[in-house]
């Protein structure tokens, strides 16, 4: 909110510097945000003399004017009917920036060079009159800036207030908080008004269908005024909080609601059909005009104002067309009210309309400042606009809210803030803000909390006042006492770690990347109908289509990283993320979130070197460092075996693998196709990884035991199969494992594989693949024969069950 | 005649430990062993000694003799080993054979830190789902529907009731929901709001703490705050405690830092004021005490919340927020 210092020291008297001011309000919990010069924009708008007008040549609407503007005389194009020679205007010079953001130039209008502008008062925001240029006192001297020439100085604070205190959404509340800062009093408006014989009660009336939504509603009646623009102080009071002045009826209700903090209508009573109010729920879909002149639609929860017949105003959000105050006004029945918040904000955020009135009603509004707010603008309304005050108040006031009384005790205010505070120093903080205290015992005392503080109904909220005027820098540091008792740390936390620490030993960079992705993305990955990961959760307000739903894989984010790192020379990658992704139900429940990791490896095995030759990278690499994270993990009962190529989607069928933990699907690794580097406009091939984390952790022994160290030497058995081509190596050795399961003698203690081979001489369609089988016994050191025996019994079974053959 | 012997030995053997390369080896080694060596002039001369005595002096020259002979043709072994001529020799300036060297994220190891802080202090870690029921991110924290505190916090929303988590307080409620007092955590995550210009990100991370037990207060989450800014940056970093609101939290408090930029004295980073607005913190609300069942007139608590990128960026002068989502490998290996 933004504040005029100029208007606030009618409240209260500010003695010191703004910047001193602007800390304290912080400190006391209203942050200023900013702090600006109001008339700075008008440093470079120099009060000037029309020395001649002349017609444009080109142009019948403009005309050609030389102002004298001090030393220089300027030339200015200026469209202004009222231009006259001899006249005193102000002239913005170039690099000007008015105040609805034009920024002057010099430049040629119409063939003619313009050096400035000459200004109204509305382009100027020093009024409301764009009839013509700003007629200036003869008396001013050229070339003055015009903030120096007119005396216009205001500083304006903007306030960031937070939701709890509404009460300072005014400048007599902002003025209270003030008042204690600088230890001066508050200087409220006097209010009288002047006698009247009729009474308001035989002209009109007030009904209230629903009193909780409407708690509180009172009116005046003003007849006889003249509606017409505002004088210049009322004018600037609402410029310089940013409101625009429309006429004195309207001004006067966002004066006042500016003052006090209290929303007030004006409607043209001649208006009001039945010349009467009623509150009621607006009709299901009922239409109605508001003043912004946009037809809404209204819901049954909607309260309105409406006259005999019709609503005439959406109850604290914004009035109707139907009964705005106009030219022709001349009868006004003023409403000050009370209306219940949480109807008012379900109002405004279904009308999508945020008004200063809403904003204010929804927050809470002291309820014992209707009469006040009502009656000082009424007051205003008589000595600016003219017109006759009928007798009498209508104060529809079925429910009045009860004093809020509070307990408080002196020891448990302590203990809560760390302070050693007495009570008669928390009485002192409490009174500073209008509570009214009185002290039970040498601990208790009861605080009555202001009708205008909504905030305060528990005694922590009394707490935070006295913290708060204490100074919360005033409260001594202290170190809890803690006692030593933990919980073990979660193995979740610990795996997520240990997996990060180690990809990046492996030379891979953490990535993090937003959770959501483009609704398109499982198209990208070609993903088929019935994929699970085609189950989106979607969101309803996303900031834009590419983050329109939680990801179902992190593979799209790598790719795009890929595509944004290769058009930046970055063309060797290996990147990884560890995040959730999100497998939706319905989207009225959570979804099924999954810590996974993904990888990403592109270019080449390691950079070129005076080592090594630059290799590209390939499938082996990858699993390596899988296998590698695997073991590091403890994790048990891993296998990988070929995926079939209709479960390929976004990787090349055939060099593509799925990692199996215990038979399960935990992840896999692969190529990506072709097809989906083009999707996502890469070309160099890159390989992928991506492992289900939650499976793993949900599957964590996290048990570790030693295993002795041999006694015995083992000894080593080379052999070597020409098999087909399709036989995958993992299965001949899975096999030779199977194998000795049915015998007696459990001596494998490893199977390497040392090559694969194709080509000559080994016949096409088959492959020559060599094994070392290490065989050691726990309990003996093994004889040449007894390996040579086991050996070759195992040898002949693989070459039976793989139709091997040995080579020539 | 004896004692001769054993003096040339003795002398042999101090000249030889003395011996820095292979030629000063060489000659010691004519020196004594040569053909007009010491020794060998001593063994020629054995015919000069009394009859008694020659056969024990030659004994004992050929035993020096020996042992000179070994000596030195180890000596120069050994000499050769480690003096060899550096024909041979590398070029130690090239570049070694580089080992994998990857990197974590900033985000990753500021959380890191911010945590083991806390772990020091003896709090767990926690965590919580990022999509969030409304009932555990707004109303079990004081927040009703309806309630403009909502507008604190622009809400991505799934359904209805189900939201992305604006903040990591929820965790809050999950972890006093399962557990009794007392209570210390930290909980590290991502989070969402519907937000998106050059300070804001669409997905951020923060770290939310919570400590509950009896006889907890204000001064002592002052204490626990001011710890952890002094450990994150350094002890000359004063804090600022500023009354604020949040619905969760009472009384309430903006934390400030003094700029870690420009020590106070006004740059661009803190907009002039010297100061930098890093966390939001509080006494735990009664209101939020009453959901989760514990009984507010034993137990007092605080929480407090920070963005990870906010502290990240001040860490390391990051100057664009986005730098941290964009994976631009250049950005990432500086970690």
């Amino acid at each position: 909110m933004k504040i005029s210092t100029n208007w606030l020291n009618q409240y209260v008297s500010i003695d010191i510097p703004v910047s001193e001011l602007a800390d304290k309000l912080t400190m006391a919990g209203l942050e200023v945000e900013g702090v600006v010069e109001k008339y700075d924009y008008l440093g470079s708008v120099v009060v000037g003399s029309i020395l001649e007008v002349k017609k444009h040549p080109n142009a019948d609407y403009l005309r050609l004017c030389d102002v004298k503007t001090g030393e220089r005389t300027i030339s200015v194009v200026c469209a202004a009917p009222n231009a006259q020679k001899g006249m005193k205007v102000p002239c913005a010079l170039p690099g000007t920036i008015l105040p609805g953001g034009l920024v002057i130039q010099k430049n040629t209008i119409r063939d003619f060079q313009s050096e400035g502008m000459l200004c109204s008062e509305a382009e100027l925001s020093l009024g409301s009159d764009k009839s013509g240029l700003m007629v200036l006192d003869s008396q001013l001297i050229d070339g003055t800036p015009l903030n120096k020439a007119l005396n216009l100085s205001d500083t304006i604070m903007e306030i960031g207030l937070t939701p709890n205190r509404p009460d300072c959404l005014s400048f007599i509340g902002i003025a209270r908080e003030v008042a204690t800062m600088v230890n001066q009093p508050l200087k409220l408006p006097e209010i009288s008004l002047p006698q009247a014989s009729d009474r308001i009660d035989d002209l009109t009336s007030v009904t209230i269908r629903d009193p909780d939504l409407c708690p509180r509603y009172a009116a005046r009646l003003i007849t006889g005024v003249t509606v017409a623009p505002s004088p210049f102080w009322l004018q600037e009071r609402l410029l310089s909080v940013d409101l625009k002045p429309i006429n004195n009826i309207v001004d006067i209700t966002n004066f006042v609601m500016m003052e006090m903090g209290q929303p007030l209508h004006a409607f043209d009573f001649d208006h009001l059909a039945g010349h009467r109010i009623v509150v009621r729920a607006a009709a299901p879909n009922e239409a109605f005009t508001t003043l912004d002149d946009k037809e809404r639609r209204l819901t049954g929860e909607t309260l309105m104002i409406c006259d005999g017949e019709k609503p005439v105003a959406v109850a604290g959000v914004m009035g109707g067309q139907n009964s705005e105050i106009e030219t022709t006004t001349t009868q006004v029945l003023l409403e000050s009210a009370c209306f219940n918040p949480v109807s008012i904000r379900k109002t405004a955020k279904y009308l999508g309309l945020n008004t200063d009135a809403s904003h204010r009603f929804e927050r809470g509004v002291d309820p014992a400042g209707t009469l006040t707010a009502l009656n000082r603008a009424a007051q205003l309304i008589v000595e600016i606009a003219g017109g006759c005050l009928v007798g009498g108040i209508i104060d529809e006031h079925p429910a009045p809210a009860p004093v809020r009384r509070i307990q408080l005790s002196t020891a448990a205010t302590n203990r809560r803030l760390g302070t050693r505070l007495d009570q008669s120093e928390i009485i002192r903080c409490l009174e500073s803000v209008e509570f009214q205290v009185t002290v039970q015992d040498t601990d208790a005392l009861t605080a009555d909390v202001p009708p205008f503080r909504v905030d305060v109904s528990r005694p922590e909220d009394l707490m935070e006042e006295v913290a708060r005027l204490w100074g919360y820098n005033n409260i001594q540091t202290t170190i809890p006492k803690i006692s030593p008792a933990t919980r073990p740390i979660s193995r979740s936390i610990e795996i997520k770690d240990k997996i990060k620490d180690r990809m990046a030993g492996y030379g891979f960079s953490e990535t993090i990347s937003y959770s959501f992705i483009a609704k398109n993305a499982c198209d990208l990955l070609n993903l088929p109908e019935n994929d699970e990961r085609r189950n989106l959760l979607l969101v309803l307000n996303p900031i834009s289509e590419d983050q329109a739903v939680m990801r179902t894989s992190l593979i799209p984010s790598l790719l795009a990283s890929m595509h944004y790192n290769l058009s930046r020379q970055t063309r060797n990658l290996k990147i990884f993320e560890l995040g959730k992704i999100f497998i939706s139900k319905s989207q009225d429940q959570q979804p099924d979130e999954i810590e996974t990791l993904a990888g990403l490896w592109t270019g080449v095995r390691s950079d070129q070197t005076w080592h090594d030759k630059p290799v590209p990278c390939d499938f082996y690499d990858v699993k390596g460092v899988l296998e590698n994270l695997l073991v590091s993990l403890e994790i048990t009962g891993i296998s990988f075996s070929q995926m079939p190529a209709p479960s390929c989607h976004y990787t090349k069928p055939g060099h593509t693998a799925r990692i199996l933990c215990n038979g399960a699907p935990a992840g896999l690794i692969g190529e990506i196709s072709p097809s989906v580097l083009a999707n996502f406009d890469v070309k160099q091939p890159a390989f992928i990884f991506e492992l289900n984390v939650s499976y793993l952790i949900a599957h964590d022994s996290a048990i570790k035991m030693f295993v002795p160290v041999p006694r015995f030497p083992s000894t080593d058995r080379d052999i070597t199969l020409i098999v087909d081509s399709h036989i995958q190596v993992g299965d001949i050795i899975d096999k030779t494992k199977l194998l000795q399961e049915g015998l007696e003698e459990k001596w494998i203690e490893g199977i390497n594989v040392l090559d694969v081979y194709t080509g000559q001489p080994i016949p096409s369609g088959k492959k020559s693949i060599s094994f070392r089988i290490t065989y050691r016994s726990f309990t003996e050191t093994l004889l040449d024969q007894q390996v040579n025996r086991l050996h070759q019994q195992l040898t002949n079974r693989i070459i039976e069950e793989f139709n091997a053959a040995l080579p020539a | 005649m004896e004692n001769r012997i054993e003096q040339i030995e003795a002398e042999a053997l101090a000249l030889l430990s003395d011996a820095s390369d292979v030629e000063q080896i060489k000659s010691l080694s004519v020196k004594y062993l040569g053909r007009k060596g010491l020794v060998t002039l001593f063994l020629r001369n054995i015919s000069e000694l009394p009859v008694d005595e020659r056969p024990e002096a030659g004994k004992q020259a050929n035993i020096t003799k020996k042992r000179l002979e070994s000596a030195f043709e180890e000596a120069a072994k050994r000499m050769e080993a480690d003096f060899s001529d550096d024909s041979d020799a590398i070029d130690v300036s090239l570049p070694g054979r580089p080992s994998p060297q990857g990197s974590l994220h900033p985000i990753t190891t500021i959380t890191r830190h911010i945590c083991s802080i806390f772990a020091r202090m003896g709090f767990d870690i926690a965590e919580g789902p990022e999509v969030e029921n409304d009932y555990y991110n707004f109303e079990a924290l004081n927040i009703p529907k309806n309630h403009p505190a909502r507008d604190m916090q622009d809400t991505f929303y799934v359904s209805e009731n189900i939201v992305l988590r604006t903040h990591t307080s929820p965790i809050q409620v999950h972890v006093m929901e399962q557990n009794a007092p007392p209570i210390r955590i930290v909980a590290p995550g991502k989070v969402y709001r519907c937000d998106s210009d050059l300070t804001h990100t669409p997905m951020f991370h923060q770290v939310e703490g919570l400590l509950v037990d009896e006889e907890v207060s204000f001064g002592d989450l002052k204490g626990i705050l001011e710890s952890l800014v002094h450990q994150i940056f350094d002890e000359n970093i004063r804090l600022r405690f500023r009354p604020s609101f949040f619905p969760f939290t009472e009384p309430s408090a903006e934390v400030d830092i003094l700029c870690v930029m420009c020590r106070g004295k006004g740059c661009k980073v803190c907009s002039q004021t010297g100061w930098l607005e890093v966390m939001g913190c509080g006494m735990v609300h009664p209101a939020v005490f009453e959901n989760v069942g514990y009984d507010t007139s034993i137990f007092s608590g605080f929480a407090f919340g920070m963005g990870v990128e906010r502290l990240a960026m001040l860490k390391y002068g990051i100057n664009d927020l986005r730098m941290f989502f964009e994976s631009d490998l250049r950005f990432l290996r500086q970690f």
